[in-house]
């Protein structure tokens, strides 16, 4: 047989590592910002650019698709090379796969900070930009499929099912929960509503976190660990279960995002039990990562990459114990909206993601550069300074969220809630100011290992084109004596990718299908009507400003909650919702039921500066919606998007909308008049308030009917 | 408080929760029987592929 001579492309993984690198400060510095926006409102510099609600999306984005992304390609452009012995099948296609997706990174910054925002959490891209990705991704995926196919190593090692797993099923996610009705060319209504749209927006988020943040890193785990402790994983066996049981497991778990919510009961149990059994092949997973190590922990001392990595599966393990137990209903009840949820998700997010980006950079760079690391010592600090910034932020956070909690559900002896919401807010400050100072510890850690990182390449002698030799495999296989259907796909990778969507899709066309045909069970509430032309312009507000990123729309039938915010969020409220905007956090009070509860005047001084009507108050102003006038170019275009979509206008409505959103405009100046504000009826403000005056009243007016 | 408002009641819908859990114990044994009776050496050489070069 003849060997061949070939060569890795190394180039294409040194970009990868430099987007890895560059996009990981821009993200951490957007998380420090919005971090020290809670405690310092001011430093939301009244401009809508800079202000929470638009930052903390650029922020959530560009850790999960510039950073992870750039990192997970870093990895896999690197490993899959190897490990099929072949070079990338295109460098043409591997170069339009990283401009494309720096293009779209830059693109998403500038959209977001614009407002141009979906207002679905982690898909808030604009359509143009969502076809973009499903392009750029297809690209991914040729160059990926191209390699493995022109593989000289016929067995597919596990960490490549992950890839092409994570490849599958990330484009079925994106495409699923990206349907939309276009309005104008950055403006679009998601095509589902309320409940449905919930539903397929928590089984995209969820799995975004399983597909895109944990998958591939798996997968990276699974070659990275092996080669930095020079031995083979502990078990190549319980690998393929790990695989198997974890890719089926993961798509069924995202309703454990909206337990308590107006999501059917069925579907939330469905959640709750695979998330639990959730536990099993992701601690298979862990273990095989650590036990790996065995008879090597002396390395782990000595060792920085290793260091980096195992407290990378570590954090994996933690963060993964306690993701099944927040999905139990009880826990969830205490957890769901507080801060605790946001120092889970970052236990995976530092600790995971952060932690094995950085110990594949150490390790990959000084090989890729012929040197040694630049300084260990530099290295060695980098890992004790980020460890302590996870840990800072994490732990004020878990005991911030549990307070917040309990003071929500507070009651006094004679039956009254014992906190205005106000006063849990307050109370979080010095643990909002204790978790910007681990942020900014773990982000030393990331300038630090940049310096080490430039300097290691200063003296290094970067090789472009690596040479590798290998055998061509034979046309023919012959098969082993006992040969298994699993063997069948383990050599066939389109076979295996087919397999893979199957897996995936099983979860969620049986979460779907009962959905679907929610539409028709929908306990229609007659009393629920469509926004008028005003309100519906206010909501459109509302989700450029990013409201939901702070504020939910979702009262859980808990006694706390109906006696502080009224009767709990019914299925049938949100048929109208094109997206529904429940939110996932309370770091102000839920809305769901706002409409009435205060006069139009009150919303008016509060958009100027919240604290003149709610001391204490670390809402940011908002004073360009008194300033600016409401643009009614496209009014006609998204009733018409919304009548296609099924809202009930009557035909011929959008020709009358103009007329009727000037008359409620010219009702809700009057209001303000009489509390002594002068305004123009033609400012954004007054959308606004009409949206927010509206928000949960037609069920009220049901209930006054019936007591009458 | 009485949770009357969520769809509990779409007929039948209890054959869906039943369906997935079969589908995947019927897929996890699959896969356990699989790997258990895997080639020794097989799995030897899968497991070294990452150190091949």
């Amino acid at each position: 047989m003849e060997i061949e001579k070939f060569q890795y492309d190394n180039k294409i993984v040194k970009w990868f590592a430099y987007a890895t690198i560059i996009w990981g400060l821009v993200g951490m510095l957007g998380g420090l910002l919005i971090a020290l926006q809670l405690v310092f409102p001011v430093l939301n510099f009244d401009t809508p650019y800079t202000t929470f609600g638009r930052v903390r999306p650029i922020h959530t984005n560009a850790v999960i698709f510039a950073f992870v992304g750039n990192g997970i390609f870093m990895g896999v452009y690197y490993s899959l090379q190897r490990l099929v012995k072949a070079r990338m099948f295109s460098d043409f296609l591997s170069k339009i796969h990283f401009w494309g997706w720096q293009l779209i990174i830059v693109l998403a910054a500038l959209t977001l900070a614009l407002g141009k925002t979906t207002g679905k959490e982690y898909a808030e891209l604009e359509w143009p930009i969502d076809i973009l990705i499903t392009l750029v991704w297809v690209v991914f995926g040729w160059n990926m499929f191209g390699t493995i196919l022109r593989r000289r190593e016929r067995h597919l090692y596990v960490a490549i099912w992950f890839y092409i797993a994570t490849f599958v099923t990330v484009a079925m996610l994106h495409i699923v929960n990206s349907i939309e009705i276009p309005v104008t060319f950055f403006k679009s209504y998601s095509y589902y509503a309320g409940v449905q749209d919930a539903l397929v927006q928590w089984w995209y988020g969820h799995n975004a976190v399983a597909f895109f943040l944990t998958t591939p890193y798996l997968g990276l785990m699974y070659y990275f660990v092996p080669k930095a402790a020079n031995r083979p994983v502990y078990s190549y066996r319980l690998s393929i279960i790990h695989f198997w049981a974890l890719i089926f497991l993961y798509i069924w778990a995202g309703p454990h995002h909206l337990l308590y919510t107006a999501v059917p009961d069925w579907a939330q149990s469905l959640g709750v039990v695979f998330s639990v059994m959730l536990i099993a092949p992701s601690w298979g997973g862990m273990i095989n990562g650590l036990l790996t190590l065995r008879g090597a922990w002396d390395k782990v001392r000595e060792d920085v990459v290793l260091k980096f990595l195992v407290v990378a599966v570590t954090a994996y393990g933690m963060s993964t114990f306690e993701g099944p137990m927040l999905s139990l209903k009880s826990v969830n009840a205490v957890a769901h909206f507080t801060d605790w949820i946001i120092a889970h998700v970052h236990v995976g997010a530092l600790g995971w993601n952060g932690f094995l980006t950085f110990g594949i950079l150490y390790y990959l760079i000084p090989k890729m550069f012929q040197t040694e690391l630049y300084s260990k010592k530099l290295a060695n600090m980098h890992f004790w300074i980020g460890t302590l910034g996870i840990l800072l932020y994490a732990v004020p956070l878990y005991w911030a969220g549990f307070m917040q909690s309990s003071m929500w559900k507070d009651f006094t002896e004679e039956g009254q809630l014992q906190w205005q919401f106000l006063d849990t807010v307050t109370r979080m400050m010095p643990f909002y100011a204790a978790r910007a100072v681990g942020g900014t510890l773990y982000l030393i850690g990331a300038i630090i290992m940049t310096y080490n990182l430039f300097k290691t390449v200063a003296i290094g002698n970067f090789i472009a084109n690596e040479d590798a030799e290998a055998m061509a495999l034979t046309k023919s296989y012959t098969a082993h004596s006992k040969d298994h259907w699993h063997r069948w796909i383990e050599r066939k990778p389109i076979q295996f990718l087919v397999v893979s969507l199957v897996v995936v899709a099983i979860g969620g066309i049986i979460e779907f299908v009962p959905t679907f045909l929610v539409k028709s069970n929908i306990p229609t509430i007659a009393s629920v009507k469509p926004y008028t032309p005003l309100e519906l312009e206010g909501r459109d507000i509302y989700v450029r400003e990013g409201c939901y990123t702070c504020h939910s729309q979702m009262i859980r039938p808990f006694r706390s909650e109906v006696a502080r915010y009224g009767e709990y969020s019914k299925a049938g409220e949100f048929i109208y919702d094109h997206p529904f905007q429940w939110g996932s956090k309370r770091t102000g009070p839920d809305l769901a039921r706002i409409g009435g509860k205060y006069p139009d005047s009150w919303h008016y001084n509060h958009f100027i500066e919240p604290t003149s009507m709610s001391p204490g108050s670390i809402m940011p102003t908002y004073t360009w919606l008194l300033d600016d006038d409401l643009d009614l170019s496209s009014l006609k275009a998204k009733i018409k998007a919304m009548q296609t979509l099924g809202v009930p206008y009557p035909d011929g409505f959008a020709e009358m909308a103009e007329e009727s959103l000037k008359k409620q405009s010219l009702e809700i100046q009057a209001n303000l008049k009489k509390d002594g504000i002068e305004t123009s009826s033609e400012k954004e403000v007054i959308a606004m308030i009409a949206y927010l005056q509206r928000l949960g009243k037609d069920i009220k007016t049901v209930s006054v009917n019936n007591t009458k | 408080m009485k949770f009357i408002n969520y769809l509990q009641s779409i007929t039948g819908i209890g054959i869906f929760p039943m369906i997935s859990l079969l589908m995947f114990f019927t897929f996890f044994a699959l896969v356990t029987f699989y790997v258990i009776t895997a080639d020794k050496k097989y799995i030897e050489h899968a497991k070294n592929v990452p150190f091949e070069n």
